[in-house]
């Protein structure tokens, strides 16, 4: 039976070390809602979506109640709608009515976010893709709930690079439509190379064409409790500070996936993964950067981080996989600059760097994320900066993402607010030399070789 | 079986016990086993119930329970026990 202490130590990860579910993400393939009429699109999307989440947010605080345990959001994740939409919608402004459709349906089920409007085009891009590319910075500005992803490259296909620099001038656009917002629009789009079908976390979720109709999808996220746990073992060998993170993924992610099972049995919805993340909140006590401090660095940034970052990464990852039946999505340490107070502090302190940044996105997931850059960077660098972590996830057969908020008006030394579970960011000066020959050539960049295997 | 644990932390006084076994068995709540320790005069005590003969709903005790542990002066959750032993057994 359990006892005393086994139950003081779970109530202390929740109440004073920030454990909680991040997301229970519900997955939706809108597939057969697909209707060359865009009026019946709608209709179609509406209902689905409404019908299949109707409980979705009651589930999640049911199950919070009874286990006492924080479930942050309740989401949706559609299938993306530059595939869905493609048969219905002659024009941008078509896709925004979509959009403005997934708007209501999330309101109208209660969930803070709603990702999928979406595009895959890793290889190449069709001519709906390239509509709802081009509706991004609309639809992000007349909805508040909805998040848009593009992939853009993958170890199979190499790196559209047509659509590395759209995307450049997009993400620019959509920073200028919403420039009286701090450019915040920007938060809700993330660029990817290798992009999983089944990420629960926002920006970046959609429901993946190779999944079922729907499926639970959920992320845990337990920073603190890592951090509280190595405070145990300051000073001890790399062994035991392996150990303890491992032992405490397993914890973490051992709630996610009761969560995941109870919410999956509930809503009669298959469960599909559980992403075994840290991610961190702007809380104090709730960083991925302060975990960092505790294995023995100054700041995030400084030298050793990489090493430090991927040590950590790679033992979340051992304790959470046994600790979970499917394991999926982005599944590692995030790094994003504003939800995380030490990351902050480190960029305030010098210590931290975009290019430091992108160094440590080769060892964990997912990318440069939450990062504010001066409202004056051209359109080409954007791109630039996309190519360059696009390249990493090809090469290292990994996911990777690109989530940059161009503060229009801003330089660097100003800060940019976007309230909650956002935070705030210091922007981040960006390397001033030109790429714009490189970024304005045609084409794809080709799949790179891993080994001769045939 | 439907396994619950209660924890109740806080300032001690006199019959904390006696007022959440009241109410537990007031609801057919029985409880399966308790242990209990004052750490510098803080009382920490967990019980382990079984809510099957319960006639109210799960949130309904729980809020019961806040309450009865906002009139003593004392903090008293409660909890499905899955999610200890999820994570403190394999």
């Amino acid at each position: 039976m359990i006892n005393m202490s086994e139950v003081i130590e779970t109530n202390e990860m929740i109440e004073k070390e920030n454990l909680d579910v991040r997301t229970i993400t519900l997955g939706i393939s809108l597939l057969d809602c697909i209707d060359s009429d865009l009026e019946t699109l709608k209709k179609n999307i509406f209902d689905k979506i409404t019908t299949t989440a109707k409980d979705l947010v009651k589930v999640g605080q049911d199950i919070e109640a009874e286990y006492g345990i924080p479930i942050v959001n309740k989401r949706i994740s559609v299938t993306p709608i530059a595939l869905v939409g493609g048969a219905a919608c002659k024009k941008p402004e078509d896709f925004v009515e979509l959009a403005k459709v997934l708007d209501e349906a999330a309101k109208t089920v209660g969930v803070n976010l709603i990702g999928g409007y979406s595009a895959l085009v890793s290889k190449g891009t069709t001519s709906a893709d390239e509509l709802l590319i081009r509706s991004i910075p609309m639809a992000l500005k007349n909805t508040e709930r909805v998040c848009s992803s593009v992939n853009l490259g993958s170890t199979k296909t190499g790196i559209n690079m047509d659509a590395v620099r759209l995307l450049g001038e997009i993400i620019k656009e959509t920073a200028e439509i919403d420039k009286e917002n701090d450019s915040m629009a920007c938060m809700k789009l993330v660029v990817f190379c290798n992009a999983p079908d089944d990420n629960p976390f926002m920006a970046g979720a959609f429901h993946g064409v190779t999944e079922a109709d729907a499926i639970i999808n959920v992320g845990v996220s337990g920073p603190g409790v890592v951090k509280t746990a190595l405070q145990k073992v300051r000073g001890e060998s790399f062994e035991v500070l392996c150990e303890t993170i491992k032992k405490t993924a397993f914890k973490v992610t051992r709630v996610g996936q009761l969560v995941a099972k109870e919410a999956s049995q509930r809503l009669s919805i298959p469960f599909g993964i559980v992403d075994l993340s840290l991610a961190p909140t702007p809380a104090i006590g709730d960083s991925v950067a302060d975990i960092l401090c505790e294995i023995g660095l100054e700041y995030a940034g400084a030298p050793g981080t990489t090493a430090a970052l991927a040590l950590l990464n790679d033992q979340v990852k051992k304790g959470g996989v046994m600790a979970s039946s499917y394991v999926g999505g982005l599944s590692g340490a995030f790094i994003p600059v504003s939800e995380d107070q030490g990351m902050i502090d480190a960029v305030k302190a010098g210590a931290l760097t975009i290019e430091k940044l992108e160094a440590m996105t080769c060892v964990c997931s997912v990318g440069l994320d939450m990062i504010a850059i001066p409202g004056d960077t051209s359109c080409a660098s954007i791109s630039g900066i996309i190519a360059d972590e696009m390249a990493i996830g090809m090469v290292n057969q990994k996911t990777t993402a690109v989530r940059i908020i161009p503060a229009i008006g801003k330089g660097v030394g100003e800060t940019v607010e976007f309230g909650g579970l956002f935070g705030y960011a210091p922007i981040m000066p960006v390397n001033k030399f030109s790429c714009e020959a490189f970024i304005s050539r045609k084409g794809r960049i080709p799949a790179p070789i891993h080994s001769f295997k045939n | 079986m439907k396994k619950t644990i209660i924890t109740v932390v806080g300032k001690d006084t006199v019959g904390i016990i006696a007022k959440v076994c009241t109410y537990l068995a007031e609801n057919k709540i029985n409880i399966l086993d308790i242990s209990q320790t004052i750490v510098s005069g803080y009382f920490n005590m967990m019980m382990v119930v079984d809510r099957e003969g319960a006639t109210k709903h799960f949130q309904e005790i729980s809020h019961d329970l806040e309450k009865v542990g906002e009139e003593i002066g004392v903090v008293i959750k409660c909890q499905r026990e899955d999610i200890f032993d999820m994570m403190h057994r394999i």
